[in-house]
């Protein structure tokens, strides 16, 4: 008995319709979140990711509906986030549906939110977001969608981002988002060893490997992934079966 | 039948509206100490903290309408947070007293391993359950918590392992409640909703 390793598929939003793109860049159609939702919650994900990567204040009803149909779906947790910059907005996701939230630039800004939304929701409702991309022989975190680069070493933010709430480290390597070249394990697993709390793994997901890798020495906790779930180029079933056979505890489904 | 969520400012009524209503039951929430009087079964959900979770209770004055709810035999399920708020105290508010429908504490759990406690687990069952009736041995359940009761006497039927051993099911009478989230934790999760709605309807 011990704590399963999570699966989580990501949808990307433009707070309405699905979207998908390379490196943060080149952004193209990719469905009805709420239909996707459907499909993951039977097919046996662990756990869901929806994300205003638009976050335009503009925008946030659309995306706040968006969590309403997404969440209606459900039978499993929903995260949601996207340009969350204060507490208010938090609470709006929350009670939109979603279970957690994500938060980003804002943090980085004014780390004290994470403190004011972890007294507020819970540390287990504050996921930390972070984008990082190597920089040497170290990351560096970036903002505002991965557009603005910020000096910050990203280790050492997660880890004060932790001691300021934050219950969960989704770490993306934006060397790797959309590539299908693999997980970065070795950024993901410098997050995990610097962090008590659970880390999510994003960018690169292809083959169930690429899975097993991150879980064995990226050290991740959860991984998530979007086009090749939504591309249907790899079934949740096999994805845990595989991971199952080889060792890793996971929720086999249906 | 008429069961009310008891709505006290946080908590997550929204899915556990869902997850009933996906059962075909229909529920109502409940703020009022008028409106907890007159149901047939009680669910308390939560998420937060307990400090808040009490003195959101107290504010509305619903404290002593549930401990009363529960002497006459109103079928009470308590999710996550509304597990730990029967207990007499918590680690996570040293100053706030729990409902005290059992007289132990809530603890905060060791940090041997990640904390939170987040994801899916699964159950070792100690002693005869009513709500994991027709649930395979081998189910995982949606947890999100940091927070534990560590015995609960006779009451813990259920009990999960992440940093310590802690009651993730406990059954007394007619009350019931589960440390993991049961409108998140998939279709064995609607298999427990439905187990306490037919102790609460009198047909288990």
């Amino acid at each position: 008995m011990s704590l399963a390793h999570r699966i989580i598929p990501c949808l990307d939003t433009d707070g309405e319709r699905v979207v998908k793109g390379v490196n943060f860049v080149n952004l193209r159609d990719a469905g009805d979140p709420a239909a996707l939702a459907a499909r993951y919650n039977i097919e046996g994900a662990d756990e869901l990711v929806v994300l205003d990567i638009a976050a335009s204040r503009d925008h946030r009803p659309t995306f706040l509906e968006t969590i309403r149909r997404v969440a209606a779906e459900l039978a499993i947790p929903l995260t949601a986030g996207g340009g969350v910059a204060n507490v208010d907005e938090g609470r709006a996701i929350l009670r939109a549906g979603a279970d957690k939230l994500t938060v980003n630039t804002a943090a980085i800004r004014n780390p004290p939110l994470l403190s004011a939304l972890a007294a507020e929701f819970g540390s287990q409702a504050v996921v930390l977001a972070i984008d990082a991309k190597r920089a040497g022989d170290r990351w560096e975190a970036f903002v505002r969608g991965g557009s603005v680069p910020t000096g910050i070493d990203a280790v050492a933010w997660a880890r004060q981002g932790v001691d300021c709430g934050a219950g969960e480290i989704l770490i993306t390597s934006m060397d790797k988002d959309g590539t299908r070249s693999g997980f970065d394990c070795p950024l993901t697993a410098a997050i995990s060893r610097a962090v008590s709390v659970p880390v999510i793994a994003s960018g690169g997901a292809d083959t169930p490997e690429t899975f097993l890798e991150v879980f064995r020495e990226g050290r991740a906790d959860a991984a998530l992934a979007a086009s090749i779930f939504h591309d249907s180029i790899q079934g949740l079933g096999a994805l845990k079966r595989y991971l199952g056979e080889n060792g890793i505890s996971v929720r086999q489904t249906g | 039948m008429n069961i009310a969520l008891v709505e006290y400012g946080a908590g997550n009524l929204p899915s556990v509206e869902r997850a009933l209503s996906r059962l075909g039951v229909e529920s109502r929430r409940a703020s009022t100490p008028e409106a907890l009087a007159g149901c047939d079964a009680l669910i308390l959900p939560g998420v937060g903290h307990f400090g808040a979770l009490m003195r959101s209770l107290g504010e509305r004055s619903l404290v002593k309408p549930l401990r009363e709810a529960v002497s006459r035999g109103t079928p009470l399920l308590g999710i996550c947070l509304g597990l730990q708020a029967m207990f007499a105290t918590s680690d996570e508010a040293p100053g706030d007293a729990g409902l005290a429908l059992f007289p132990q504490k809530v603890s905060a759990l060791p940090p041997t391993d990640r904390l939170p406690h987040m994801g899916w687990n699964q159950l070792r069952r100690t002693r005869p359950s009513k709500l994991l009736e027709g649930v395979p041995q081998d189910a995982y359940f949606y947890f999100a918590h940091s927070y534990a009761a560590l015995d609960a006497g006779e009451a813990g039927v259920a009990f999960c392992d992440h940093c310590a051993s802690f009651v993730a099911v406990l059954e007394q009478g007619n009350i019931f409640a589960t440390q993991f989230h049961p409108e998140k934790s998939g279709p064995v999760g609607a298999q427990i909703l439905s187990n306490f709605v037919r102790q609460a309807d009198g047909k288990g």
